[in-house]
C-alpha cells in the first residue's frame, strides 16, 4: 500500500526503477483492493461520499440563510425540482444534504487526523521506550479512556462554543487514547522481531527505528484503526449537532436532524426530512467500517507467507 | 494373517491441492509399502510432498486437498475408498500420527493425562478412570513417570512433550504409526532419546513405523529401508545400504553429500543450485532435470518410469542401469 | 601470535526474572562465566543444545543484550556497554540471524535492506552510489543478477535467498567479526552448503573472523578452525575442531560426539545416551553445571565448579578430571 501512496503523491513519475516498481505494485495494490468486494464496496461508498463532499458544493447551491419566501415551498415532499424536498423553512433537502456531506466529512477526516497523530505517535514513543515514559503516557491514556467520550465531547462543546473548529479540536484531542493502546501493544509485539534488533546492531538510533521499521509494520493497525476512528469522529459531529451542540452557523447532517427533530417531521410523516440524512451518515459509517475490515486482510497476507 | 497381508500398501497415491491457479500436484503418484515392524524413512526437502503423503494416509489433508487417485491399503483395507465416518473408525486405532511440531499441538490448559485419556475415550468408549489408567501405563511406556498425568504441557519439558504425543499416538494401539518430522525442533541429545524409544517400541509392539524427515544422518540408524521424495515423486527406494552405499539416482547422491560425515574428510558439500519446481505445472519429463547436472535430452522429454534395480532397490531415472 | 580480534573474559549474563504473588525472584544464569578468544580469519564454534546459553553469549559480545559481568574486548580495546559509545564497534561486528522469515523487514525493499547500513552510518552520498555498492554485496552474497533483486519485497525470495541478503546487509560495512546465529538451521539441507561456501569464502577473501553459534557439531566441524562446548551458560571444552571431535576430554563432549548420527552408518551398539533433560538455567547449580548428568560424577563435581584449564596447547577442558598440562 505504501507504494499506492508514494504513486499518488506523485513519486511514481519518473524513469528509476524504484518508481517504475511504485507505479507496478501501486496498480497491483489497487486490484487486490477491486478483487477483494468487501473493500472495493466500502472504499466505493467511501469514495464517493469523499466526492460529493469536496466538489458537491459547487454543482450544488445551498445556503442556509436563504429560505423559502413563501409559506407553499415548505415542507414540500420529494419533486422534481426539489429531489427531497423542503424542509420547514423551504430550504432545498437536497442541497442542505450535499452541503451536510462536505462538514460532516471534513469534521471526519480533520479530526481523525488530530486523533490518530496523538494516538500513534504516544502509542510508539510509549511501547518503544518503555519504562517511566511508558508509565507516565499510560496513565494518561487510561485517564483519557475512563471519561466516556460523548458526554465529553458535549461538555467540552457546550463551554468552549460551537465552531467548527472547536468541533474538530474537540473531537480529535478526546479520542486518540484508544488507538494510542493498540499501537502500543502492537509496538511491543514489533520491537521484539529480529530485524529491529538487526538494525540496532548495525549502528540505528532510536529515531530511525521508530520511523523506518516500527512504524511501517504498525501500519496495518494504525489505518485499520483510522478509518474506524473516522466513523466514530463523524458520528459524533452529527450526534453533537443533532442535540444542538453543532457549529449552527453551517449546514450538517445532524443539524438536518435536529431540525427534523425540533420540528416533529416524524409526527408529520415527513420521512424526507429526516431519513435521507441518517442514512448517509448510516452508509458512511458502513463504507468505513467495511474498508477496516477488508484492508487488514489485503495489507496482511504477505505476512503469512512462507 | 500378518505374514500374508501387508501393513501398509500404497499404489500410485495422488494427492492435489486446490489453488487458484490450478492444481497443485503435492503428490503425483507414488509407491510404498511397509510390513509389520518395519520402519520406513521417507526423507526430501520442503515441498517434496513427504507430509502430504503422511497426511493422505490418515485422511487428514487440509481443506483444499484431496485424494485424486491411487489406493492406499492399511491391512487390506483402501483407505482412498472410505468415507469420512468408515476412516474414522480407523484413525488412532490402525494408524495414527505424531504430526509435525506435535509438541506445541497439545492444549496448555488441560492436563496431560486428560489429553491422552480424552483419545481413548473418544476412540474405544472406554470410562475416564480406565482410561486414565490406561494413559498412565502409556506414558510409563515412553518413560514418563506416572504422576506425571496430572501435570500440564507447559511443566513438560520439550523432550517429554514429545514422548506425550507419541504415548498419544499410541494409545488406541494402532499398528502403523506415522512420525511427521518428530524430532526436528529437538536438540541432539533428545533426538537420540526419542528415536531410541521409537526403535524400542517398534521392537517391542511389531509397529510399522514411518519416519519422515529432512535428516538424512538419522535415518541409517533408525530405519530398514528409506524412500527418497523430490517434487511429489519418489525418486529413489532401497534398504539403508543400498540408498547410502549404491545410490542410484542424482538427487539422492548429492543430498547424501550434503550431511556432512564427522570424522571423514572435510570437504564443503557441493549443494544443490536452483529450487524445486512449481508444482501446479512441473516441468516435463523428469522433474529433476532443470537442477541435474548429468541431464540429457531423454530427461527433458520423457518421465522416468521406476525401475527395479534389485530385489530391494528402485530408482525413477534414465539414467540407471538396469542389472539384470 | 598476534593479539586475538575478539577477547571474552568470564562473561556473565544474568537476567532477574520477577516472581510473582506466590513465587520468589528468580535469577536465570543464562551465561555464567564464559571466556575464549578469536583470531583474526578464525572460525569459532560455539556448539552446544538449546538453554546452553550461547545465542545470549554471541548478542552479549555485541551488545544487543546488557552484560551482567566480564570484559569483551576487540582489536584490543574494552567493547563499552553504552549504546551511545558503540558506532565504531558496531561497523566492525555484525551479526547474522537464524529466521530468514523474521530478520528481513518485510515491508521493505531488498535494496532498502541491505542499504540500510550504508543509510544508518552516512557512507554513501548520491542515490546511484548506494545502488551500486548494493548491487555488488548482493553479487558477492550469489544473488545474481543483483538488479533482479533489489526491487522484490523478503516474502518474495525463498529462504535460502534471504539469507544471502541478510548476509549482504551484514557484509557490506566491511566487518571483521561476524556473530553467525545459526545461519543455516532453518534452511534445507541442499541450501545450506551454499550459504556455508559464501561465508567461508568471505572468509578467505577479507578475512573475516566468525563466531558460529550451531547445535550441530558436524557442521561446526565442517567449518571451524576451532570449536567451543557451551552447556547451561559455561564452557566444558575448547580446542581445534578434529581434536574435539576425535580426542574430546569432557563427558559432555564425548556424549554429544558419542549419539551423533552419521549419515548411512547403522550403529552398532546402543546409543550412550544421557539421563533426563537439561536443568532449568533458573536453577543455581553450586557445582559443575554438568554434575546431574555426568557418568562420572562425584562428590567434588557437585560442590565445586571446575575452571577451564589447558589439558594441551591449544586445547582446555573445565572438568576436575582432567588435570592441566
Amino acid at each position: 500500500m505504501r507504494d499506492f501512496i508514494a504513486y499518488l503523491f506523485g513519486k511514481g513519475r519518473g524513469r528509476s526503477v524504484r518508481a517504475q516498481m511504485r507505479r507496478m505494485r501501486g496498480r497491483e495494490f489497487l486490484s487486490r483492493v477491486y478483487r477483494n468486494k468487501t473493500a472495493f464496496a466500502g472504499s466505493v461508498i467511501v469514495l464517493v461520499f469523499a466526492l460529493v463532499a469536496l466538489i458537491g458544493q459547487s454543482v450544488v447551491r445551498f445556503d442556509l440563510g436563504v429560505t423559502g419566501q413563501t409559506g407553499a415551498e415548505r415542507w414540500l415532499p420529494p419533486s422534481a425540482a426539489h429531489w427531497l424536498g423542503t424542509d420547514h423553512l423551504g430550504r432545498d433537502l437536497f442541497g442542505f444534504l450535499v452541503a451536510g456531506a462536505g462538514v460532516s466529512m471534513l469534521v471526519g477526516a480533520v479530526a481523525t487526523a488530530i486523533s490518530m497523530v496523538i494516538g500513534t505517535v504516544v502509542g510508539v514513543v510509549s511501547g518503544y521506550f518503555g519504562k517511566w515514559i511508558d508509565v507516565l503516557l499510560m496513565r494518561l491514556t487510561d485517564f483519557m479512556l475512563c471519561i466516556p467520550w460523548l458526554p465529553l465531547c458535549m461538555v467540552l462543546a457546550a463551554i468552549l462554543g460551537s465552531s467548527l473548529v472547536n468541533i474538530i479540536l474537540v473531537i480529535g484531542l478526546t479520542g486518540w487514547a484508544g488507538s494510542a493502546r493498540l499501537v502500543r501493544a502492537q509496538t511491543l509485539s514489533v520491537k521484539e522481531m529480529a530485524y529491529v534488533e538487526r538494525t540496532v546492531s548495525i549502528g540505528a538510533k532510536s529515531g530511525h527505528i521508530m520511523i523506518k521499521h516500527i512504524l511501517p509494520n504498525v501500519f496495518p493497525v494504525v489505518f485499520a484503526n483510522t478509518v474506524l476512528s473516522a466513523a466514530a469522529a463523524i458520528s459524533t459531529e452529527t450526534t453533537l449537532s443533532f442535540l444542538g451542540l453543532g457549529d449552527t452557523s453551517r449546514p450538517s447532517w445532524g443539524m438536518i436532524l435536529y431540525y427534523a427533530n425540533a420540528t416533529s417531521a416524524v409526527a408529520k410523516g415527513a420521512w424526507w426530512y429526516f431519513l435521507p440524512a441518517g442514512v448517509c451518515v448510516v452508509l458512511v459509517v458502513l463504507g468505513l467500517t467495511l474498508m477496516s475490515y477488508a484492508f487488514d486482510e489485503i495489507l496482511n497476507p504477505r505476512l503469512k507467507e512462507r | 494373517m500378518e505374514a500374508q497381508t501387508k501393513l501398509l500398501d500404497v499404489k500410485g497415491l495422488r494427492a492435489y491441492f486446490r489453488m487458484g491457479k490450478g492444481a497443485l500436484r503435492a503428490v503425483d503418484g507414488v509407491d510404498f509399502g511397509l510390513d509389520y515392524g518395519e520402519a520406513l524413512g521417507i526423507v526430501g526437502e520442503s515441498g517434496c510432498g513427504k507430509t502430504t503423503s503422511a497426511l493422505s494416509i490418515c485422511r487428514m489433508l487440509p481443506r483444499e486437498g484431496y485424494i485424486a487417485g491411487g489406493e492406499i491399503f492399511v491391512e487390506g483395507i483402501d483407505y482412498a475408498r472410505l468415507s469420512d465416518d468408515e476412516i474414522r473408525a480407523h484413525r488412532w486405532k490402525d494408524v495414527s500420527i505424531i504430526f509435525q511440531g506435535a509438541m506445541n499441538a497439545m492444549n496448555p490448559v488441560k492436563r496431560v493425562g486428560f489429553q491422552i485419556a480424552e483419545a481413548i475415550e473418544l476412540h474405544e468408549g472406554a470410562d475416564r478412570k480406565a482410561a486414565m489408567n490406561r494413559a498412565g501405563d502409556l506414558l510409563e511406556l515412553v518413560e514418563i513417570p506416572r504422576d506425571r498425568l496430572s501435570r500440564y504441557p507447559h511443566e513438560f519439558s520439550g523432550g517429554m512433550k514429545q514422548r506425550a504425543m507419541i504415548a498419544m499416538a499410541l494409545a488406541c494401539g494402532a499398528k502403523l504409526v506415522i512420525g511427521d518430522e518428530p524430532t526436528t525442533a529437538l536438540d541432539v541429545m533428545i533426538q537420540a532419546q526419542i528415536l531410541d524409544l521409537l526403535e524400542r517400541l517398534r521392537r517391542e509392539r511389531r509397529m510399522g513405523l514411518i519416519l519422515i524427515t529432512h535428516d538424512l544422518s538419522i535415518l541409517g540408524e533408525t530405519c530398514d529401508r528409506i524412500a527418497v521424495m523430490y517434487a511429489g515423486k519418489i525418486v529413489e527406494t532401497g534398504t539403508v545400504r543400498d540408498v547410502f552405499d549404491r545410490a542410484a539416482h542424482p538427487y539422492t547422491r548429492r543430498l547424501i553429500s550434503c550431511f556432512p560425515r564427522i570424522g571423514g574428510e572435510k570437504v564443503v558439500p557441493e549443494g544443490i543450485d536452483g529450487f524445486p519446481p512449481n508444482l501446479i505445472d512441473p516441468p516435463r519429463g523428469c522433474r529433476f532435470h532443470p537442477r541435474c547436472l548429468e541431464a540429457r535430452a531423454a530427461c527433458r522429454e520423457i518421465e522416468p518410469q521406476t525401475r527395479r534395480l534389485s530385489a530391494t532397490h528402485s530408482v525413477a531415472c534414465h539414467l540407471a542401469e538396469v542389472k539384470s | 601470535m598476534s593479539a586475538p580480534l575478539v577477547s571474552v573474559k568470564d562473561l556473565k549474563v544474568h537476567f532477574e526474572v520477577r516472581g510473582g504473588l506466590f513465587s520468589p525472584q528468580k535469577t536465570v544464569r543464562a551465561v555464567d562465566g564464559v571466556s575464549f578468544d578469536i583470531g583474526r580469519g578464525e572460525i569459532l564454534s560455539l556448539v552446544g543444545e538449546s538453554g546452553s546459553g550461547k545465542t545470549t553469549t554471541g548478542k552479549a559480545i555485541l551488545r544487543l543484550v546488557g552484560a551482567t559481568a566480564g570484559e569483551v574486548r576487540f582489536e584490543g580495546e574494552p567493547v563499552s556497554r553504552k549504546n551511545s559509545e558503540l558506532h565504531e564497534f558496531r561497523k566492525k561486528a555484525q551479526m547474522i540471524y537464524q529466521d530468514p522469515y523474521q530478520s528481513l523487514n518485510p515491508r521493505e525493499y531488498v535494496v532498502d535492506i541491505v542499504a540500510e547500513p550504508l543509510d544508518v552510518n552516512g557512507l554513501v552520498d548520491t542515490a546511484a552510489q548506494r545502488e551500486e555498492r548494493v548491487k555488488q554485496a548482493l553479487a558477492a552474497a550469489g544473488l545474481q543478477p543483483p538488479e533482479d533483486f533489489l526491487y522484490r519485497y523478503p516474502y518474495e525470495l525463498s529462504g535460502g535467498q534471504r539469507q544471502r541478503a541478510a548476509l549482504a546487509s551484514s557484509l557490506i560495512l566491511d566487518p571483521a567479526f561476524v556473530v553467525a546465529d545459526e545461519p543455516v538451521s532453518m534452511l534445507d539441507a541442499s541450501i545450506r552448503t551454499g550459504i556455508v561456501k559464501l561465508m567461508l569464502k568471505q572468509r578467505d577473501e577479507r578475512g573475516i573472523a566468525y563466531l558460529f553459534i550451531t547445535h550441530d557439531l558436524s557442521l561446526a566441524w565442517l567449518i571451524s578452525d576451532r570449536i567451543a562446548i557451551m552447556y547451561l551458560g559455561r564452557i566444558m571444552e575448547t580446542g581445534n575442531a578434529d581434536v574435539i571431535i576425535r580426542r574430546g576430554l569432557h563427558p559432555y563432549t564425548r556424549a554429544l560426539v558419542g549419539i551423533m548420527p552419521v549419515p548411512g552408518v547403522e550403529r552398532a551398539g546402543k546409543r550412550n545416551l544421557l539421563a533426563g533433560d537439561i536443568p532449568s538455567a533458573a536453577s543455581f547449580i553450586p557445582g559443575c553445571k554438568f554434575a546431574s548428568r555426568c557418568p562420572t560424577a562425584q562428590e567434588i563435581c557437585r560442590a565445586e565448579c571446575p575452571e577451564l584449564v589447558e589439558a594441551e596447547p591449544g586445547h582446555s577442558v573445565a572438568c576436575h578430571f582432567v588435570k592441566g598440562a
